[in-house]
C-alpha cells in the first residue's frame, strides 16, 4: 500500500483561507455530500423520506433546511444532501438507506468543492460573482447560478454569510475568481 | 432579457441557452408506417414566425429546468413561461 496524503481541492495540506478587507473566503473540504432525485410517482414519498433524513421538512424551491445533516433545493424533486464529512463519510449510503426505492441517490462528496464567504461586505463581492439578486436573499435561500462560467450553488447563511459550492475539477478557477472579485470590490 | 422562471422567478436571460421550436417534444413515434416522412418534418421543417413563436429553453445556468417559452420573435416580450415537463404531461406523456 502507497502511504497517501489527503488534498484540499486547492492542492494544500490544510484548507486555504484568503482575507480581503473585512471579508474572509474560506475553502471548507469536511462535506460530505450526496444528490438526491425522486423517482417519477415517488414524489410525496421522497419528500417524506428525506424529511426524516434531515430532521425537517424537505426544502421547497430555493431553499435548505436541516443541522447537521442539511439539504438544499437544486431543481424540481431534486436536492442535494450535505453533512459534516467526519460523521457522515458514508452520506449517500445513508441517504440511500432511508429513500430506499422513492429516489434515485447518487455519491458527490469528492465532485464539488465548497468555498464559505463570511463578513460584513459580502454582499458587494456576491454581486461581482454572479447575477443573483444576492441582496433580496434571505439566510435559508439556495439557487444556482453561473459563477465564472461555472455552475455553482448559492446558500445564504445570512446577510453576512454565503457559501458556495462548485466543480472540484475546476476549484483553482472559481478561487481565482473569488479572490480577484474581492480584491475588485473590496 | 428578463425570463420569469415558473419555479425561480425572475432571472436573467445568460443563465439560459435556446434549444429551438417547442414542437420539438414531440418526437415522432419511430415505429409508425410513415416514420421516414415524420422525422424528415420533425428533423428540417420549421415555421419561422414574425410574431408569437413557442420556444425550448433550458436554465443551464440554473435549475437544468427545460422550459417552454412563449415570446414574440418582433419584439422579444415574453408572454408566458412554463416547465416543459407540465408541457409534456399536458398532452398525457407520462415523464
Amino acid at each position: 500500500m502507497h502511504d497517501l496524503f489527503a488534498i484540499t481541492a486547492l492542492g494544500g495540506s490544510s484548507p486555504q483561507t484568503d482575507r480581503v478587507g473585512n471579508v474572509t473566503c474560506t475553502e471548507s473540504p469536511g462535506v460530505a455530500l450526496a444528490s438526491v432525485a425522486a423517482r417519477s410517482g415517488q414524489e410525496p414519498k421522497a419528500r417524506t423520506a428525506l424529511g426524516a433524513l434531515i430532521g425537517a421538512d424537505a426544502p421547497s424551491v430555493g431553499r435548505f433546511a436541516g443541522n447537521p445533516v442539511m439539504a438544499f433545493w437544486t431543481g424540481p424533486d431534486q436536492w442535494m444532501v450535505a453533512a459534516p464529512f467526519d460523521t457522515h463519510e458514508e452520506l449517500a449510503h445513508l441517504a440511500n438507506t432511508q429513500l430506499g426505492d422513492t429516489a434515485s441517490v447518487c455519491e458527490q462528496t469528492d465532485a464539488w468543492v465548497r468555498f464559505d464567504l463570511d463578513g460584513d461586505d459580502v454582499l458587494a463581492v456576491m454581486e461581482l460573482l454572479c447575477v443573483l439578486d444576492c441582496r433580496k436573499m434571505q439566510a435559508g435561500e439556495a439557487a444556482r447560478t453561473a459563477i465564472h462560467h461555472l455552475g455553482c450553488f448559492v446558500i445564504c447563511r445570512s446577510s453576512g454569510a454565503f457559501s458556495l459550492y462548485g466543480p472540484r475539477s475546476s476549484a483553482g478557477s472559481l478561487h481565482h475568481a473569488i479572490v480577484a472579485a474581492m480584491k475588485s470590490a473590496l | 432579457m428578463i425570463i420569469n422562471h415558473p419555479l425561480l422567478g425572475s432571472r436573467d436571460s445568460s443563465e439560459f441557452v435556446y434549444l429551438g421550436d417547442a414542437s420539438l417534444i414531440d418526437r415522432p413515434d419511430w415505429q409508425a408506417e410513415h416514420a421516414a416522412e415524420a422525422f424528415y418534418d420533425y428533423a428540417y421543417l420549421r415555421d419561422n414566425p414574425a410574431g408569437e413563436h413557442r420556444e425550448l429553453w433550458f436554465h443551464e445556468g440554473g435549475d437544468r429546468s427545460w422550459l417552454v417559452v412563449t415570446r414574440n420573435t418582433v419584439t422579444h416580450e415574453i408572454s408566458k413561461v412554463e416547465l416543459a415537463r407540465d408541457v409534456a404531461r399536458a398532452q398525457g406523456r407520462s415523464k
